[in-house]
């Protein structure tokens, strides 16, 4: 198997983002790193049907997200814990500021259809564009911004922030209305 | 691209076809979005700056010495 240097490089800086695309998949940290060496592999081992000066990253997540869904989904959440295990590993400052509103995000966004979360992710956080987007997923781009337009209101329901201007202090209100776990 | 802003204005090709699905969803004040942005870019931002764990840099670069042995062939 052979790659080169600058080719080596561009699939380094793909992998941060990979990671958090696979935890918002996989809901578990093991889980999704697993994922993640998994898509590398398959990835390195069609690297000659990638596309020089096309987007590496885009590439990477449409073979993630294509083996997440033939070989994980039905493995996924098998052990679903949310708020647990997923959250605790990721939090190293759990009394920082925010922390107690990222994990209610999370919980919300892990009851998303899978469909409409991971057309969130990759819109809204991992920064491509309606096109990729819809490239990655294998859809058409209209069906990505209705999915992305579903997400959006449905976490707003789940935080219960709609019409709210601001998230406020009212967490234990919130997390009654989302049905938080905690410890 | 902006993905930050593109449900307000629904004026391109592809949005007929979600036109009826998406009325409700543009609904959503400004102010909204911005919030469950910002929370689902400090979410994943937290595990962004964790960087490359070092099993995938080892995957990597581990190639150079598999390179080198094919290459030997």
């Amino acid at each position: 198997m052979r790659i080169d240097d600058s080719t080596r490089q561009d699939i380094l800086a793909a992998v941060p983002g990979l990671r958090a695309f696979a935890i918002s998949l996989c809901g578990n940290v093991d889980r999704a790193d697993d994922l993640v060496q998994e898509a590398l592999l398959r990835a390195l081992a069609n690297i000659h049907s990638f596309q020089p000066g096309t987007n590496m990253s885009a590439w990477l997540f449409t073979i993630l997200r294509n083996h997440f869904r033939s070989e994980y989904r039905k493995r996924r959440r098998e052990v679903e814990d949310a708020d647990g295990h997923y959250a605790e590993s990721l939090t190293s400052h759990p009394e920082q500021h925010g922390q107690l509103e990222l994990s209610e995000f999370r919980t919300a966004l892990n009851k998303l259809p899978d469909e409409q979360r991971e057309a969130l992710i990759l819109v809204g956080a991992s920064g491509f564009s309606y096109e990729e987007a819809a490239e990655i997923c294998g859809c058409a781009i209209g069906t990505v911004k209705s999915r992305v337009n579903r997400a959006r209101t449905r976490l707003a329901e789940l935080m219960a922030i709609q019409g709210v201007d601001d998230f406020g202090p009212d967490h234990e209100t919130r997390a009654v209305l989302v049905g938080t776990r905690r410890g | 691209m902006n993905p930050g802003k593109p449900t307000g204005q629904m004026s391109s090709l592809a949005d007929q076809d979600d036109k009826k699905k998406s009325t409700k969803a543009s609904r959503l004040d400004r102010g909204t979005r911005a919030k469950l942005g910002q929370q689902l870019r400090a979410m994943y931002d937290e595990v962004v700056s964790q960087g490359v764990p070092s099993r995938f840099s080892e995957l990597l670069n581990g190639l150079d010495n598999n390179e080198g042995k094919q290459n030997a062939h």
